[in-house]
């Protein structure tokens, strides 16, 4: 089944609140997807965070001792800052993310890295989304907008790695509910250009893809548009980059979706209960995405 | 008499069982107060009574209604009155998904719109749209009539048995086996009929007739039998 949340803040003095106003519509969620969960959170880009690469960081370990790690990678790079809570974390460095990886490798080859970029942030984790959101302090979460999702597995296995958002590149991650049927031809396609995967997962397949597009030079519309081309299944996909919250379903449309716009805010779910709770919900545009359409948010 | 029911304070399943426990003449008003979205409210009721849902209601609101009136002051979720059998549900909002699906019988009306695959399978339902309908509305519907003010999406009465469907506004395309037929004194009758149940008003001239062109399907019990591949 799996469950889709994206909140994103149009009132600027509301980004601090994006976790707590987030948290409940993850949790809720819950119900659609208990097996596993993750949020993307895009930070307020500021000029610091041009400069800083944010790397984040997963054990497997629920009580990683992460302060020999940040004692031992500042011998190497001193101007490296952590955020930690159990087994996540939140590295900041001036140093290239290559660089960095290269180092935590060779310190302890179990880490698992989960996203690098400026200004995003990743979570994610196989349990009730209500542990992970307790675990990760979701409420506590600032910033411009967020990507969540609770998966109800029906294809390949049940892990960290096959938790959703699925990450390509830097600072772009991707939630899909549904199922595709073609995304072993899409794997091998990808694959012959070079792209490493990490999992067997469906939903890797189009992050790699729209991702491997966008490289090449597309728009986000026009390598969603070649995604109607070559994907086939069934999808409601909600992305995010810095300045973006972008969503989509496919052409049968069977994957729910329902948008409240407010002048506060634009919230996404995959059902109404989801928003409910949110300020003023009563006020808002709500309206149900159709198919094929792109519906996108940038930030001011 | 009049009850009311606070979603903040009590659950689904305490509301069902309380109007699953009505005798079958009883009437009587119900409240619903805070749905906030939450799924099969008042399913499965069997009693002339009145149901008021103030607020958005989630999936298969008013399922399997019989007799009661129920009115969602919002929008509705997927699969709205289906498999209704008498009654009448009403949204004054808009309907997701499969709104009327596999209803037998009564009316189901809908204020704003309804998306794809309105009227799935209707078995004798009513249902009367005040804006459009979504995609392949009214699959395989086989009895009942769907009546639209607003357009209808792709792919309408794909594979359509002998209901009947008539849309004031543009159709973005048939499905299989669906044909245009011309408006009929008695379509315009039956139009008229259902406009006023559903307290909606157009010109019944202004709509266009939809129904089966009866090619894929043979319901001839003269004709020899033939073997099913």
């Amino acid at each position: 089944m799996c469950g889709i949340v994206g909140l994103f803040i149009k009132n600027k003095s509301m980004r601090d609140q994006l976790g707590a106003l987030a948290t409940p519509m993850f949790v809720c969620m819950g119900d659609r997807g208990p097996d596993s969960g993750g949020l993307a959170v895009f930070n307020e880009p500021t000029p610091e965070s041009a400069q800083r690469w944010r790397i984040n960081v997963f054990a497997r370990n629920r009580e990683y001792p992460w302060e020999p790690l940040i004692h031992g990678l500042r011998q190497t790079h001193p101007a490296t800052d952590i955020v930690a809570s159990s087994n996540h974390a939140i590295l900041m460095t001036d140093q290239v993310p290559e660089i960095v990886a290269r180092w935590l490798g060779e310190y302890d080859p179990m880490l698992i890295f989960l996203s690098t970029g400026r200004v995003m942030d990743l979570y994610k984790d196989t349990g009730h989304p209500r542990e992970l959101a307790e675990r990760y302090h979701f409420t506590d979460l600032r910033g411009t907008h967020c990507v969540g999702h609770t998966r109800m597995a029906t294809e390949s296995a049940v892990t960290p790695a096959h938790s959703h958002p699925f990450v390509a590149g830097n600072d772009f991650c991707l939630v899909h509910n549904g199922s595709l049927s073609n995304h072993n031809s899409l794997r091998r396609l990808l694959e012959r250009r070079g792209i490493q995967f990490e999992t067997d997962n469906d939903t890797e397949a189009v992050c790699r893809f729209l991702q491997w597009r966008m490289r090449e030079g597309d728009t986000i519309e026009e390598s969603l548009a070649r995604g109607f081309e070559e994907l086939d299944g069934f999808y409601t996909l909600l992305m995010g980059t810095p300045e973006r919250l972008v969503l989509v379903r496919d052409a049968f449309a069977c994957k729910p979706g329902i948008i409240a716009d407010t002048p506060d805010y634009v919230a996404i779910g995959s059902e109404f209960r989801t928003l409910a709770h949110l300020p003023r919900i009563h006020e808002a545009n709500l309206f149900e995405p159709v198919p094929e359409k792109i519906y996108s948010w940038t930030i001011a | 008499m009049s009850e009311t029911f606070d979603l903040k304070t009590t659950t689904v399943r305490a509301i069902n069982e309380h109007l699953h426990g009505l005798a079958p003449d009883a009437t009587g008003v119900y409240e619903i107060l805070n749905p906030n979205g939450s799924h099969n409210i008042a399913v499965g009721v069997d009693a002339p009574v009145e149901i008021n849902i103030r607020g958005h209601a989630g999936y298969f609101t008013a399922g399997m209604n019989k007799q009661a009136r129920v009115t969602v002051y919002g929008n509705v979720g997927w699969s709205v009155a289906e498999n209704m059998m008498s009654g009448r549900v009403h949204v004054k909002g808009f309907a997701s998904q499969c709104a009327g699906a596999s209803g037998h019988g009564g009316l189901l009306v809908i204020d704003g719109d309804a998306s794809s695959r309105c009227g799935i399978s209707m078995k004798g339902i009513d249902i009367v749209v005040g804006g459009s309908i979504g995609h392949m509305s009214a699959f395989m519907a086989q009895a009942g009539r769907l009546v639209v003010l607003g357009d209808a999406g792709k792919g309408l009465g794909d594979s359509l048995y002998e209901a009947v469907i008539y849309v004031r506004g543009k159709i973005h395309g048939l499905g299989a086996d669906a044909r245009v037929e011309d408006l009929s004194e008695e379509d315009r009758t039956q139009i008229g009929e259902l406009l006023e149940q559903a307290g909606l008003s157009a010109r019944p001239a202004e709509f266009t007739r939809v129904a089966s062109a009866r090619t894929l399907y043979h319901w001839n019990p003269t004709s020899p039998q033939v073997s099913v591949l």
